[in-house]
């Protein structure tokens, strides 16, 4: 099957330090993927790239090939903001904008055009179900998004991504700010989601990492060191960085 | 053993400075609260003199229009509506320019731009009012009379001063309450593939609100309290204003005009210290407003 994303020799440049160097990574469509790796490896910056977050930062020069589908994402005629509706992404902090839950999880309906009302109460409906919220805050549409839980608003960030229905989705780790519950809600609500989405998500948890995901990619210094199955990488490695770290011996 | 046990007893010399400090401090707050006071004090019984010991009544101090206190003429109504006006209307056309130039500042040009565009600002804070009056007697009248015919004295060439002198503040107040949205605003809803322009006014301006609130009342606050600038561009007619153009008089113009020529505790000079106190109720107003903004926008 041919991957949905692929990358090919992607470098990336902060100035003049190389923060990535050469990497190969290509993702299955439906498919939960891991990226792991010490703090600093560069698991956020590669991840950045796949919806050209890393555009926003001054100084960034990234070169090699990337592929949604068929459309070359860095293309110049690509347009960003289309592409970032396509690959979604969801931030280690929980992002409510200061307006209504409905308000929030209609964001980015309302900036694609889409205004009426019905078409987004239902996409509202369905994306909040989707996130494993709507039960919570059903009858508390027009509060405000702050009002809610560290994990809850967490899952308005998804269901707000969810709402425009991206192919992609992008999680830097999104547990890492919530209690175990709230973290575990999510990790059911990713499970779900799995079979419309894909998804691509970093995390610092292995037990996350093994319970989510079908393959895993272990980073290391801004290098790929081990790219497989979740199973095979955890379980039987094949580089003696990979096993050291998954084994917590360093990192 | 006795000699450390005395020593812990006894208050060091940090403690001492300590109490110092906080002493003095103490001092200096006690000090300014018994100004603060004595001057409501004192204009709240200067400015009710006229109700309380002329006899004159505070319905027709405040919507009667007939100004001449020598002749027992105590309605304010033209300064109040005139003050009012000024004020407004420099507000309306000032926000749009703050709002325009924070946004260039904080998220175009936040470089260079921000940096020049700072110095222009504190030019113009620092530009002493009675300067501002004379471009406006030098420029803006000549102008307004070109284009509106009258004498070109009048509300709107109090406010287009006004505009100019009230920018800065509500600009960098603008900017400082733009600052204050988080980052993390712009990069979620950019990855939700907002366009830059969709997410500053759909977040970063709606984040931003109440601060923008609070700019521009403090602008008004600026704007209502302004008296040598306007006083030379008004008219100085204390008249009902007939329209934008017509000479008329704010209570602050009013005020500098007529308290040299009038003589302490007669009428006129009650007359005038009512219009102080009026004033200082309506700089309390605009205190009381900022504070309830900012209440309202923590809570949310
Ligand atoms: N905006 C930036 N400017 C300059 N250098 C950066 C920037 N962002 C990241 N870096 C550097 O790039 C390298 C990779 O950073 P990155 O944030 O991708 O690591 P990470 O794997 O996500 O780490 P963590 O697990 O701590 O989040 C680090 O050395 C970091 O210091
Ligand atoms: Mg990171």
């Amino acid at each position: 099957m041919q991957p949905i994303i692929t990358t090919k020799n992607v470098k990336l440049s902060y100035g003049s330090f190389e923060a990535l160097h050469d990497i190969n990574l290509d993702f299955e469509k439906n498919k939960i993927t891991a990226l792991i790796g010490p703090s600093g490896c560069g698991k956020s910056t590669y991840l950045r790239c796949l919806n050209r977050m890393n555009d926003l930062i001054d100084g960034v020069t990234i070169t090699g090939s990337f592929k949604l589908n068929d459309l070359d994402m860095y293309d110049e005629k690509t347009d960003v903001v289309e592409l970032r509706r396509k690959v979604g992404m969801v931030f280690q902090q929980p992002i409510p904008f200061p307006l209504s839950i409905r308000e929030n999880v209609a964001y980015g309906l309302k900036l694609n055009g889409h205004v009426a009302k019905e078409f987004i109460d239902q996409r509202v409906e369905e994306s909040l179900r989707q996130a494993a919220l709507w039960d919570e805050v059903k009858d508390r549409l027009n509060d405000s998004a702050l009002s809610l839980s560290g994990g809850q608003q967490q899952r308005i960030s998804i269901a707000r991504v969810l709402a425009v229905r991206p192919e992609v989705i992008l999680m830097d780790e999104p547990t890492s700010a919530l209690d175990p519950i709230s973290s575990a809600q999510i990790e059911d609500t990713l499970l779900a989601l799995k079979k419309d989405y894909t998804i691509i998500i970093v995390t610092h948890n292995m037990q996350q990492a093994t319970r989510l995901s079908d393959k895993t990619a272990f980073f290391n210094l801004g290098n790929l060191i081990e790219f497989d199955t979740t199973e095979k990488l955890f379980m039987n490695p094949s580089k003696k960085e990979t096993d050291d770290y998954v084994n917590g011996k360093f990192g | 053993m006795d000699e450390i046990k005395d020593r812990l007893l006894k208050p060091s010399k940090a403690t001492h400075e300590d109490q110092r400090g906080k002493f003095i401090s103490y001092l200096s707050i006690g000090l300014i609260a018994v100004l603060v006071i004595s001057i409501l004090v004192f204009i709240t019984i200067h400015g009710l003199a006229m109700f309380t010991q002329n006899g004159m009544k505070i319905s027709d101090f405040l919507f009667k229009t007939d100004w001449n206190p020598g002749k027992k003429l105590i309605g304010a109504l033209p300064m109040i509506v005139t003050s009012f006006g000024v004020t407004l209307l420099s507000a309306l056309i000032a926000t749009p320019f703050a709002i325009a130039v924070a946004l260039f500042m904080t998220e175009f040009a936040p470089k260079r731009g921000a940096k020049f565009l700072q110095v222009i600002i504190e030019l113009l804070v620092g530009i002493p009012s009675v300067i501002y009056g004379l471009i406006g007697l030098a420029i803006v009248v000549p102008a307004v009379r070109t284009i509106y015919g009258g004498t070109g004295f009048g509300i709107l060439a109090g406010a287009i001063v006004l505009f100019v002198m009230v920018l800065p503040t509500i600009t960098s107040l603008t900017v400082d309450s733009l600052k204050a949205v988080p980052r993390h605003y712009r990069q979620a809803s950019l990855a939700l593939g907002a366009t830059r322009w969709q997410t500053i006014y759909k977040v970063i301006l709606r984040a931003a609100t109440p601060g923008i609130l609070t700019a521009v009342v403090f602008g008004m606050a600026r704007a209502f309290g302004e008296a040598l600038a306007v006083q030379m561009v008004i008219g100085n007619a204390a008249m009902l204003p007939q329209n934008l153009t017509s000479p008329s008089a704010t209570l602050t113009s009013q005020l500098t005009m007529g308290i040299g020529n009038t003589i302490m505790g007669t009428l006129p000079n009650n007359a005038l210290w009512s219009l102080a106190l009026l004033l200082l109720i309506m700089s309390l107003v605009f205190n009381l407003v900022v504070k309830l903004i900012a209440r309202k926008g923590r809570i949310k």
